[in-house]
Order: C-alpha cells, then sequence, then structure tokens
C-alpha cells in the first residue's frame, strides 16, 4: 500500500520529530509539578493557620487560579503582561512552567490544607500531650499521615497537568499536539489518512505517560482502605 | 443558598485582585526603547519572524522538520540582508496581531491579508503577494466568465472572502454553502454544483492534485494583498522592510520565491504573474 497512512510517520525524521515534541510536553509538565507541587505545600500548611488576613489572600489566589480557565492564564501570561507591563518577557515555554506552576501551585493547596485538617483529632491532642511543639507537631504527626492522604489526588492533578499541555499551542510552544499538525498539514495531500495515524500515535504517547501514573494513583487508594 | 452568594463575591474579589494592577498599567505607556527597531535587531543578531506551520505551500515544515514555504523563504532573506539570524515564531491565524504587540516577533510573515480593519492594530508593509477569488471547474466544461454562471449553482465555504463577492455582487448566481473545504471539494467533486469559488491560491494547489479541474476563471474582484506584518509605531523596521521588498522585486526575488516554494505545489496553467506582484 503505498499511500496508507500509516506511512506517514515514518518519512523523513517524523517520529523523532514527534518524539522531540513529546519530551517538550513531559519536561514542561515536569518543571511545573516541582515548582507547583512545593509552592502548594507551603501555601496549604499557612491556610490551616488561623490568621484571617493570610486565610482570605490564600483563598482568593486560589479561586482565582480555578476559576480562570488555563488557556486564559497562558493567554495572560504570555500575550498580556509583557504587552501591558512592557517588559520583555521569557520565552513561551517558561511562562507555560510559571502558569502551569502557578495553577497547581492553587489546587495543590486546597488538597494539602483537607489532608492536613483531616488528620484524626486525637492524633494531634496525643502529640500536644506528648509536649511536642507547632513544628514537632507538624513535622512528625501532621506531615506524614497528611502525605499519604493526598498522594492519590496529587498524583491525579499531575496526569490533569499533563494532558492540559496541549493547549500550549496557543503560546507558540511547540509541544506533541503542534507537531502533529504540522505534519498532517504538510501530507494531507498525499496521505489523506495521515491525520488518523499521527493523532494515533499522539494518543498512544499520552497514554503511555499518563497510565502508570493513574495505576499509581488507584493502588494507592486501594491500600489506604484496607 | 448563603454559600453560593458567598463562593460568587469571593471569585469576584479574586477577579478584581487580579485584574487592578492590569487596568492601572492599560493606558498605552511610551515604551522607551523598541525592541524591534532595526539596530535593536542588529544588536541581538536575531530576526523574529511569526510564520505558520501548517499553512502549505506559503509557512510549512517538510518532513526533516525544517521551515520551509513562500513566506519563510522571504523570511531567511531579510535575515541574511540584516545580517542577522532568523528566530521563527509559530503563530496561527488569530495570535498574529498579538504576537507583534507583545513583542514576541519582529515582523509577521504568515499570509497576512491587508484589510481596513488589521490596518487600525498593526502597520503593513509593502506588499509581496496577492489573491483573490478564483472560481474552479471541470476542465471538459470549464468556467471562464461569471456569466456562464447565471442561474447555476455554485459551491462556496461561509466565512470566505468568496462568500461575501458572491452574495454581495453576483446574486443571480445560487450558491451552496459548506462548512469545510473538506466538504466544498467532496461536493463539488459529486457533481453537486458547475463550480467553486474560494481564495485563488488554494486552489492552484487543489488543481495540482486533481488534473480534471481547472482554475478557469484566476481573479475575481478586487485583489487582496499580503504584506509584512510590523508593530504599529516601529517607524524604523517598516522603512527598513519598505526599501529592503522594494529592492528584491528590482531584483526578482519574488519569481525566484516562486519557483522554488510555490511551483512545485500548483498546476501547471498558474503563472507566477498571478501571484507576485509587479513593481
Amino acid at each position: 500500500m503505498p499511500h496508507s497512512g500509516i506511512n506517514v510517520l515514518f518519512e523523513g525524521h517524523n517520529l523523532v520529530r514527534l518524539l522531540g515534541g513529546l519530551w517538550t510536553t513531559v519536561w514542561i509538565a515536569a518543571l511545573a509539578l516541582v515548582l507547583g507541587l512545593s509552592l502548594g505545600a507551603l501555601l496549604g500548611a499557612l491556610r490551616t493557620l488561623k490568621n484571617p488576613v493570610l486565610r482570605l489572600g490564600l483563598r482568593l489566589y486560589l479561586e482565582f487560579f480555578r476559576i480562570v480557565p488555563t488557556v486564559v492564564l497562558l493567554f495572560l501570561a504570555y500575550y498580556l503582561v509583557p504587552e501591558l507591563f512592557h517588559v520583555d518577557s521569557l520565552p513561551g515555554s517558561w511562562m507555560a512552567v510559571i502558569a502551569f506552576g502557578l495553577w497547581v501551585a492553587a489546587e495543590f493547596s486546597d488538597i494539602v490544607r483537607g489532608a492536613l485538617l483531616s488528620v484524626p483529632v486525637h492524633q494531634r491532642e496525643s502529640g500536644l500531650a506528648l509536649g511536642m511543639n507547632r513544628w514537632q507537631l507538624f513535622r512528625y504527626v501532621l506531615l506524614p499521615q497528611a502525605l499519604k492522604l493526598e498522594l492519590p489526588a496529587t498524583i491525579n492533578l499531575a496526569t490533569r497537568v499533563i494532558k492540559t499541555t496541549s493547549l500550549l499551542m496557543l503560546i507558540s510552544v511547540m509541544d506533541v499536539i503542534n507537531i502533529g499538525q504540522q505534519i498532517i498539514e504538510a501530507n494531507n495531500t498525499t496521505y489523506r489518512t495521515g491525520v488518523f495515524w499521527v493523532y494515533g500515535v499522539i494518543f498512544i504517547f499520552y497514554f503511555v505517560v499518563d497510565y502508570p501514573l493513574s495505576r499509581w494513583a488507584q493502588r494507592l487508594a486501594a491500600q489506604q482502605k484496607v | 443558598m448563603k454559600k453560593i452568594f458567598k463562593a460568587i463575591i469571593l471569585s469576584l474579589g479574586a477577579l478584581l485582585l487580579a485584574l487592578a494592577p492590569l487596568a492601572t498599567l492599560a493606558r498605552p505607556a511610551q515604551a522607551a526603547t523598541n525592541p524591534s527597531s532595526v539596530a535593536a535587531i542588529k544588536k541581538r543578531g536575531t530576526l523574529r519572524v511569526a510564520v505558520f506551520g501548517d499553512l502549505k505551500p506559503y509557512g510549512w515544515v517538510n518532513q526533516d522538520g525544517k521551515r520551509v514555504g513562500y513566506d519563510v523563504y522571504l523570511a531567511r532573506r531579510l535575515a541574511k540582508d540584516l545580517g542577522v539570524k532568523v528566530k521563527f515564531i509559530q503563530v496561527n491565524a488569530n495570535n498574529r496581531v498579538d504576537t507583534l504587540n507583545a513583542n514576541k516577533a519582529d515582523l509577521v510573515l504568515a499570509n497576512f491579508t491587508v484589510t481596513p480593519e488589521r490596518k487600525q492594530v498593526v502597520s503593513f508593509a509593502k506588499p509581496y503577494m496577492k489573491v483573490s477569488v478564483g472560481v474552479v471547474s471541470k476542465k471538459a466544461k470549464p468556467v471562464t466568465k461569471v456569466s456562464q454562471l447565471k442561474g447555476q449553482k455554485l459551491i462556496v465555504t461561509k466565512g470566505t472572502t468568496a462568500e461575501q463577492y458572491f452574495t454581495q455582487k453576483q446574486k443571480q448566481v445560487q450558491l451552496l454553502k459548506f462548512d469545510s473545504k473538506t466538504q466544498q471539494f467532496n461536493a463539488l467533486k459529486n457533481g453537486r454544483a458547475t463550480a467553486l469559488a474560494d481564495d485563488n491560491s488554494y486552489l492552484y494547489a487543489w488543481v495540482k492534485q486533481h488534473p480534471k479541474y481547472t482554475v478557469g476563471i484566476k481573479q475575481l474582484g478586487a485583489s487582496s494583498y499580503i504584506a509584512p506584518g510590523i508593530k504599529k509605531g516601529n517607524t524604523s523596521l517598516l522603512k527598513w522592510t519598505n526599501r529592503e521588498i522594494t529592492k528584491l522585486n528590482k531584483e526578482g526575488f519574488f519569481a525566484k520565491d516562486y519557483n522554488q516554494e510555490l511551483k512545485p505545489y500548483f498546476g501547471s496553467e498558474v503563472k507566477p504573474s498571478d501571484i507576485i506582484l509587479d513593481k
């Protein structure tokens, strides 16, 4: 079959280019997660404090990032901020890491807060009875138990971040979807069914990255029920 | 109820808080330095050009991952004449203007058609290509004049200049409207109408793949022009680009560009003068 669509994948460097795009997707998601999870953990812990001003501020931060669609966030970060503030901004991929990182931090702060609060009260009281100070209580009693509780939700968040990177093509980042479209358009007169193969491969790529994470989350959730 | 109300208040507050600093800065502050002036480009050593990555044969990426096309060929030449490297920024049709205004690119060479609305927000240099509405029909029964279409069915895609032209100027033609290019060409192949109208630059590439058809009418109505887009107020780059295009026209650069990047994808009846400008 000289014109079977699958051949589009093996022409020139097409497959290598797609893999390069996947790498862009993965490193941006990974860096955004590292940034977002560290910042989110801190913010989540702060949100359990009683200070009303702090709580309101953090709550507003969370609501903002939760309500505003990621597309709009990326657009704001990439086009509007540089235009309004007249700054020569970072390249698209770094703006993406920052925008995604802030979004992850917001979502994660809520997961952390929920997990810390759901550690049973008697655990906290036993700690206090042992004469632990606030930091020790946090470090040795609350954190280890909260970590276990928040892990499945965190992994779900990670898979969502990886999938959402498909929006990056809007801000000129050459991610796997963007490169896939280049290949489709360059070949759509010679390989009419190429579009299915290219998107098929992209589907497999996302699956290979996301499925192990999803399985891991399931396993952890199952362990917790025991 | 109370909870919902509280949530709404909270989210509105959050939005306001986030937008407030933007609003105060929204007035058009005069930037002291223009990162896209000719001097700034030379100092940086790179010309940043916004191009399409999926519009074959104008701006696309070949199987080796190299950017090619009529627009890209011009971009490489401009960078060469400035004595700098070229850096491509891939854009979509609807973020070409923002890319300029946010200083992400110095120049847009992405099949950017000059329109009065766009002129309000960006500056256009001298055009380097023209397009107009064309009509494609069977080679065996070619339509070469609009009068042949009187009372006949004609296929168009919604939202195109072709649709606009026939609705406003040729009311005696029956239009058969479709949503996408794929649909409209299938309808033509299935013999649902006498002819099909669309941008001629697009039809030329299509007849290359379908030799039984011909672009019988190459130009209808006024031509639109494709020109480099430059941020408003960037006079130094605008002047340079205008001079450069005049120079390139004199040395016949665009014919070379046409022969290398467009000819292989166009039907044999198309001549360079159907696309490029003489002066």
